[in-house]
């Protein structure tokens, strides 16, 4: 009996506290994600954003949140129920699990994992079905052609952006995300790869449905893309993973470009900082770039959206990995 | 030199990061919005809100019952009816408001020889029922003894123009 306390129960309860010490700081996160977003770009408009609920209207998203779960979730006469019900479950766990292998700090990770940023790039690649299981189950013309779209972006972007993360690996030597940061003690990769940092920022914008990109869910054209027809608790989850996957890539770009937890000069002011407090500014900032964007660019059209994809940062991005090899190659940086 | 100048405009992304910085620096700039129940917005003395009517210092009611305004209502809003008092002087004995047809035009106030009916300052007077908008005259006297004090400056600050 003590064998099954020490050997299964307590690794269990370990791991479900693990768990849900990532998870519950990251819906918090997406709470006040929404809170920031609405301010920011209230203050960039020259308006006020939330202001009645609570001070400075910062109960918000409670009051959001308990809005959505009060509604009703109507499910289309036409729908296939399952996949319909599937979708929005499939979109939200996937944009939590991918969190599995982000080092918040030195060895703070859930899954300490040597195929990290593999990992990482599969999940986000898995987001897509979530969204055609979505356009299909409505049957709708709208949520189909929104998902359409959605699937033909994310594929698009997903080649530049693969392909930026393979310049940084060339610098790293390892596909683990914890060495990922540490290659980074001398100089962040933003500087010597500052034009594959703009692509991969952009190819995130992409990636997750924002704009200049959130043509997937174009108001004007497609009334709410893919989940034009979700209501309640399942549009919740949209959002809430549609949020999560927005942290969850500003993350990854703070791993690949910005040094994760690493202080910005190794020198005493900055160290003083703890790792992980490093890490969720660099994340706000870089949160903070997202809705910066949102609040200055007016959306692509689907054929410029598709131009700049396959067009420009394909070549761009296959170029930088070409020239990047070559310099490591002749100068003997390569990493062993 | 126009190829040149365009490619590298797209290439060092300079009118994005122009656009960029001004969507920051409009943030920082102060906020046009007004926090509207908390903060409420100037109104001119001129401002035709909800209906009024006034009295004398001494408390008599100023209507005299002419019927002017009941004639010059173009929505044809108000309904009075008059008879003379117990001593003699001629006074209304209803004096109605539809407040759902009036158009806040302001000709009633016009037309009033005596300053009893007004359009005081008041905007915030709206309601549940149609019912409740349907005003008699001890509504409209309420009114005026409620806002008497703010209608009767605003008269004054507006009496020189007129």
């Amino acid at each position: 009996m003590a064998e099954f306390w020490t050997g299964v129960a307590l690794p269990l309860v370990l791991i479900v506290a693990h768990i849900l010490a990532i998870v519950v700081p990251l819906l918090g996160a997406v709470a006040y994600l929404t809170y920031a977003e609405r301010k920011v770009m209230g203050a960039m408009q020259l308006r006020q954003g939330p202001m009645l609920v609570g001070p400075f209207g910062l109960l918000q998203p409670v009051a959001d949140g308990l809005k959505l779960l009060g509604k009703e979730t109507i499910i289309p006469a036409g729908a296939n129920r399952v996949v319909f019900i599937l979708a929005p479950i499939l979109t939200f766990f996937l944009s939590l699990v991918a969190w599995a292998v982000i080092p918040v700090n030195a060895g703070w990770a859930l899954a300490d994992i040597n195929v990290g940023v593999l990992y990482l790039f599969a999940i986000s690649s898995l987001g897509v079905y979530g969204i055609i299981m979505a356009g299909w189950a409505s049957n709708s013309r709208y949520a189909f052609l929104g998902a359409m779209r959605s699937a033909a972006q994310m594929v698009s972007y997903e080649v530049s952006l693969g392909l930026v993360i393979i310049t940084v690996l060339l610098c790293v030597g390892s596909l683990n995300l914890t060495d990922v940061v540490m290659a980074q003690q001398s100089v962040w990769f933003i500087l010597p790869h500052l034009p594959m940092f703009v692509i991969f920022f952009t190819s995130a914008l992409a990636e997750t449905s924002r704009t200049p990109f959130d043509l997937p869910e174009g108001e004007s054209e497609l009334v709410g893309g893919y989940f034009t027809e979700y209501s309640g608790m399942t549009f919740a989850l949209f959002m809430l993973g549609e949020y999560a996957n927005i942290i969850l890539m500003s993350a990854f770009t703070v791993i690949l470009f910005l040094g994760g937890w690493l202080p910005p000069f190794d020198v005493a002011p900055f160290t003083w900082i703890p790792g992980p407090i490093w890490f969720a500014l660099k994340l706000a900032l870089m949160l903070f770039c997202f809705i910066w964007m949102r609040a200055t660019l007016p959306r692509f059209r689907y054929d410029q959206l598709m131009r700049l994809g396959w067009k420009v940062f394909l070549p761009a991005s296959l170029l930088w990995v070409v020239l990047t090899a070559g310099v490591l190659v002749t100068f003997g940086w390569l990493p062993e | 030199m126009g190829y040149l100048d365009r490619t590298a405009r797209s290439l060092f992304l300079s009118e994005l990061l122009s656009g960029l910085g001004m969507t920051l620096r409009y943030m920082f700039k102060p906020k046009v919005t007004l926090n509207y129940p908390n903060e409420k917005g100037p109104l001119s003395p001129r401002f035709r809100g909800e209906h009024a009517l006034r009295r004398y210092p001494n408390g008599e009611e100023r209507c005299i019952a002419c019927k002017l305004c009941e004639a010059v209502c173009p929505a044809l809003a108000i309904t009075i009816e008059a008879e003379p008092r117990d001593d003699g002087s001629r006074r209304t004995t209803r004096y109605d408001i539809d407040m759902t047809k009036c158009i806040y035009c302001g000709l009633c106030q016009e037309a009033c020889p005596v300053d009893a009916i007004v359009q005081g300052p008041n905007f915030e007077f709206s309601t549940e029922t149609r019912e409740e908008l349907f005003y008699n005259k001890d509504k409209l006297l309420a009114n005026g003894d409620r806002w008497e004090a703010q209608i009767a400056a605003n008269l004054a600050a507006d009496a020189p123009y007129r």
